[in-house]
């Protein structure tokens, strides 16, 4: 039987959806039983979001003081003492996760499956490498503590519905004090989350200013859509690093997709291609992205921007 | 002396459209440019500047891979490292035992700042940063698009799916790099004659003590699942009633 432990991501009140996209992809192996572990300053609110999910078994809350903000090199040491009775670990594959799950196998003397977009079984996982532009399976020592991390995009949020246990754990560890949060910036937004949105409107170079980026805002709020970007775009400083979209961005998997003034650089495309509808505007008729968009328009994005405007929507 | 250590990996260039071989085995590399992986050329970018400002006295750049691997260790003497160290391997490593490697790296040179890419483009692991930090047991600020030091700390920018996040960490460290961190130099014509001339020193992979262990066996390798192309429309019009009747609008 696998044992699995995900470790929960979340902002110290609310569970990121990331976390019942890994339940799912951990449901996914045959007999997995599966633990929540909540690593906070109070636990509480996040645990109980956690024992909601559908397919967990138990959850686990380890509080302390020092897991007020998710630093990387004090949760590591956790995680891996929580970790001991578990044949798997698993972390989202998003900046929370990749940040922390390999210094986790580094501490469990184990290799890490990064990014597993499906699972054929407990010890055979299929990971995309290249951007994309391959898919690997690949094969873990069954005798090894598997460590991985699970691209969301892959995978549905588990539901609600389930009532898992909520267990204290306390871990002995002693843990540094070498590494300190001092900030964060994020942007307050009224708009869906990009990487959970079910519409996104996503801009390029072509936009030509973060003040034109507006037109897409107002699309977006026409649509209920997030606000995306491509890297080309948050270079030019047209919009902010947290809007990206790619290889190197997000990775995400919205219902429908709009692509306006993107190119379609395989680096974006790796980010997008697991979006039901993709819909390309670009005034280049040759641009990469037409290729893969379900509809594609060819045209000068400031006059059909606004235009769409008018006639979508409530 | 103040040290950075810089680790690069070759891989095949940005700008190849990989394939995979026909038979499954892995993609295709021979005869594909190879260059070093564009995240490691900003660690190495940010190192040089550091040691421009005067924060460091050498630049110290390291990789792991087949002989052939020194003409990236060259490129990157070109830019501006000081010295390179190619520890050489015929098969590619897993990023575990890459940080075991770099980790002995570690203790001979005593650098008081590592840097890494945050991830190569051809594995995509992001790994081997974090990897190395939980074994040398230092802090790790990785995906940084902003470093500053002073005081024997360092404060890193880190680029975060929530916006952007600071850390202090007391140094020795490993930061790996973002995109936006900085942008690399070109390298000029009178710097690679001089880099020819810079010490490149060979380690054995063994006389480092690192047996390394396949713990990820690949099974297949498949091109992506292609999309279909779709349709194109004429008309903001024509786009509007296309996606009202698949019902992905209202």
């Amino acid at each position: 039987m696998s044992r699995i432990l995900i470790v929960a991501e979340h902002d110290g009140t609310t569970l990121n959806p990331s976390t019942a996209k890994c339940v799912t992809c951990a449901h996914s192996i045959p007999g997995a039983d599966i633990t929540v572990a909540v690593f906070a300053a109070d636990a509480t609110g996040v645990a109980a979001q956690a024992s909601r999910l559908q397919h967990v078994t138990r959850v686990l809350k380890i509080e302390n003081a020092a897991n007020a903000h998710a630093v990387a090199a004090v949760l590591a040491p956790q995680v891996a003492a929580v970790a001991q009775p578990y044949s798997h670990v698993f972390g989202p594959s998003t900046t929370f996760g990749k940040d922390l799950m390999p210094r986790v196998a580094a501490l469990l003397d184990t290799a890490q499956v990064s990014d597993v977009m499906a699972a054929e079984s407990a010890t055979r996982f299929r990971r995309p490498i290249y951007a994309g532009n391959a898919i690997a399976t690949v094969e873990v020592d069954a005798e090894a503590k598997i460590v991985a991390t699970v691209r969301t995009a892959s995978f549905e949020a588990a539901p609600e519905g389930g009532s898992a246990k909520v267990e204290v754990a306390s871990v002995g560890t002693s843990l540094p004090t070498h590494t300190r949060f001092v900030s964060v910036s994020a942007a307050k937004s009224d708009r869906p989350d990009l990487q959970t949105a079910r519409r996104v409107i996503s801009g390029g170079r072509a936009l030509g200013s973060a003040d034109n980026f507006k037109l897409l805002y107002s699309l977006a709020d026409k649509l209920g859509a997030a606000v995306g970007a491509s890297r080309a775009a948050v270079d030019a400083g047209y919009a902010p690093n947290d809007l990206q979209v790619g290889q190197t961005g997000k990775i995400i998997a919205p219902e429908l997709y709009v692509a306006i003034g993107i190119s379609g650089a395989i680096q974006h495309l790796t980010g997008i291609k697991d979006a039901r509808t993709i819909v390309a505007i670009n005034k280049d008729a040759e641009a990469p992205i037409f290729e893969i968009a379900d509809f594609g328009l060819v045209g000068d994005l400031f006059q059909i921007v606004p235009e769409l405007e008018r006639l979508l929507g409530k | 002396m103040k040290r950075i250590l810089v680790g690069i990996k070759r891989v095949v260039d940005y700008n190849v459209r990989v394939r995979v071989k026909p038979d499954g085995s892995g993609v295709v590399t021979d005869g594909v440019k190879m260059s070093i992986n564009p995240f490691d050329e900003i660690a190495l970018e940010e190192a040089l500047r550091i040691k421009e400002r005067g924060g460091a006295e050498e630049v110290v750049v390291a990789t792991i891979g087949p002989a052939d691997t020194q003409q990236q260790l060259r490129t990157a003497l070109a830019m501006g490292a000081d010295r390179a160290l190619l520890v050489e391997s015929a098969t590619a490593l897993e990023p575990l035992d890459g940080a075991k490697v770099f980790l002995k790296l570690v203790e001979r040179e005593q650098p008081f700042l590592v840097i890494l890419g945050k991830q190569a483009i051809d594995d995509d692991n992001n790994q081997t940063g974090q990897m190395l930090a939980a074994l040398w047991d230092r802090p790790q600020a990785t995906f940084a698009s902003k470093v500053e030091l002073a005081d024997g700390k360092a404060t890193v920018t880190r680029e975060v799916d929530a916006g952007l996040e600071t850390l202090e960490i007391d140094l020795p460290a490993v930061i790996t790099t973002d995109l936006r961190l900085n942008e690399p130099r070109y390298v000029k014509l009178p710097e690679i004659m001089k880099a020819k001339k810079k010490p490149l020193e060979t380690l054995a992979l063994a006389s480092l003590g690192i047996a390394p262990r396949q713990r990820l066996k690949p099974v297949r390798f498949e091109p992506p699942p292609q999309r279909q192309k779709g349709v194109m429309v004429k008309t903001a019009q024509e786009l509007a009633d296309a996606l009202k009747k698949k019902g992905v609008v209202a």
